[in-house]
């Protein structure tokens, strides 16, 4: 039962991007081209571009990428937990609680270090 | 029909089995045109409500020229799209620029292929449904981040990592409110989800947004709001700092996917509120009111449950609308801060509290009450009021530790006036 109909998924993600890709095709092919040197600079709100565009981004991505990795695989366990809960009954959600708790720890371990404050 | 089919293929000389998975990609790729057409035609209805809606608060007309009261003025927007010139600069990364609208645009429709529209109009019955709305879901950034990456522009770059670190923020309390929803369900099952919400018969008051602790659906809402990037967590697109963010660079058609896939993440979002929360096809009051007057056409009540949906989803649109018309911008710290300091405890602590009702729920051999003229449990309600109260308390306590960093901040302004 879990495993049925991801094949209709995977034929209906690809029509999805054929046809996103077909509609940039026809607006390629119906399209006026007239590019010219002012056009092809990139927008910087009308100054004259300076210096690399892929500038290096704040560290702080990287931390809250990390925390979110965190989060996510711990949600990921949670799925399994609550589609059985009533199967699993007290015990259950004793265990889960502590396993939440330990989670959460790290929160404020993270909070306290300052790693959720943007600045 | 498959014998016509089987049939057909042994006159041609082709194996049955060709058959069958040649039927099996029309019959995916017919699925694919009818969502795709639903989809276009609520994404063209709701930019023209939105228009519509904004330029009523803001006291103008909005659209009103091309068609009957501007129905099709998004028509002809799309058109003049198709037709734009589409700008490519020659230090762009060609690839990942095309690819990005693609990669948008691609998840957006595949999610309406799982959400029920009535018991029997549901593209793919998926055992876990509700896992992979949310991975489909979040799949849409990895659009964001490259489109940023390959526009060269430091707009663009800065808005595509502003959407990457927001989308993943609110990803964690969308995903753990919509758990609790699936732990009373006891299923990842969308249909079934809706199915058990119904089944207490209470109609309004047993669906999820009142029967769990209404902070689940709260949760939800806003976090919905941030992962489809709108007003006031439209951070990536703020058009005051950002010029309009990943999109900066783009044009034609391709900016059009993008316009396109935002609005239909928009009412995909809404649709899924709709059916996790708000009893999804059924009425509330309590299955249909087709079949409560027993009139008993399958057709009728099919019609009734689409009504019924489409309703609730588009209430939930004209919603995130006139807070689009009401709400100013959030700064980047608040944004972050929101979601990692009061959304996401919060909703941990709401599972839990989800899951204490749960187990009262779950009680047998109680004294029951009678209550908008059926039994209920003396147990759950008394759970139901103590964790009322307790989130209540909570709620104040989250308040009165986020009240004492802003008055410091306000007595300084005044000291320096």
């Amino acid at each position: 039962m879990y495993t049925q109909g991801f094949g209709v998924l995977l034929i209906l993600f690809l029509c999805s991007i054929i046809f996103a890709l077909s509609t940039i095709l026809i607006s390629w092919i119906v399209n006026p081209k007239a590019p010219n040197p002012l056009k092809n600079t990139p927008y910087e709100s009308g100054m004259n571009p300076f210096g690399e565009a892929h500038i290096k981004f704040d560290v702080k991505f990287y931390l809250y990428a990390l925390l979110f990795i965190l989060f996510d695989i711990e949600a990921m366990f949670l799925f399994p937990w609550a589609a059985s809960f009533v199967n699993l009954g007290l015990l259950g959600l004793f265990e889960m609680f502590i396993f939440i708790a330990i989670l959460f720890l790290g929160l404020v371990y993270a909070w306290r270090r300052k790693a959720l404050d943007w600045q | 029909m498959e014998n016509i089919i089987s049939n057909l293929f042994k006159m041609i000389g082709l194996p049955t089995e060709v058959a069958y998975i040649l039927a099996f990609f029309a019959a995916a790729g017919l699925l694919f045109f009818v969502l795709s057409l639903v989809g276009q035609v609520a994404v063209v209805f709701m930019v023209l409500m939105e228009r519509k809606i904004l330029a009523w608060i803001t006291q103008r007309k909005g659209p009103n020229r091309v068609g009957p009261w501007g129905l099709l003025q998004t028509v002809a927007d799309g058109v003049k799209l198709l037709f734009k010139e589409d700008i490519m600069m020659p230090h762009q990364d060609k690839l990942l620029f095309t690819l990005a609208p693609v990669l948008f645009f691609a998840p957006t429709f595949v999610i309406y292929a799982l959400i029920p529209f009535t018991d029997q109009l549901l593209g793919i019955n998926l055992g876990l449904g509700l896992l992979f709305v949310f991975a489909l879901s979040s799949l849409g950034v990895v659009g964001m981040v490259l489109a940023g990456w390959g526009s060269n522009n430091k707009y663009s770059l800065l808005g595509g990592m502003r959407s990457a670190s927001q989308a993943i923020s609110y990803e964690i309390p969308l995903v753990l409110s919509a758990l609790a929803v699936a732990l009373a369900a006891g299923s990842l099952n969308i249909r079934e989800i809706v199915e058990t919400q119904n089944a207490g018969g209470f109609g309004l008051f047993s669906w999820y947004a009142i029967s769990l602790l209404p902070l689940t659906f709260v949760i939800f809402w806003i976090s919905s709001i941030a992962e489809v990037n709108r007003i006031p967590f439209d951070l990536p697109e703020a058009e005051s700092e950002l010029v309009s963010g990943y999109n900066t660079e783009y044009s034609g058609m391709k900016f059009a996917l993008f316009f396109l896939a935002e609005y239909a993440s928009l009412f995909g979002m809404s649709a899924l509120m709709a059916v996790l929360f708000f009893g999804g096809y059924y009425s509330p009051f309590g299955g249909l009111i087709t079949q409560n007057l027993g009139i008993d056409i399958p057709v009728v009540h099919q019609l009734e449950m689409a009504t019924w949906i489409i309703t609730k989803t588009y209430i939930f649109i004209a919603l995130a609308m006139l807070i689009r018309g009401t709400l100013p911008r959030l700064k980047p710290d608040q944004l972050m801060g929101f979601s990692w300091k009061f959304l996401i405890p919060l909703s941990l602590v709401n599972l839990f509290m989800v899951a204490i009702l749960k187990m009262a729920w779950l009680q047998e051999n109680i004294p029951t009450i009678p209550l908008f003229g059926r039994e209920i449990s003396v147990c759950y309600l008394g759970t139901y009021a103590a964790l009322f109260l307790l989130l209540i308390a909570t709620l104040a306590g989250f308040g009165s530790i986020f009240k004492r960093k802003v008055v410091p901040h306000i007595q300084l302004q005044q000291r320096t006036v």
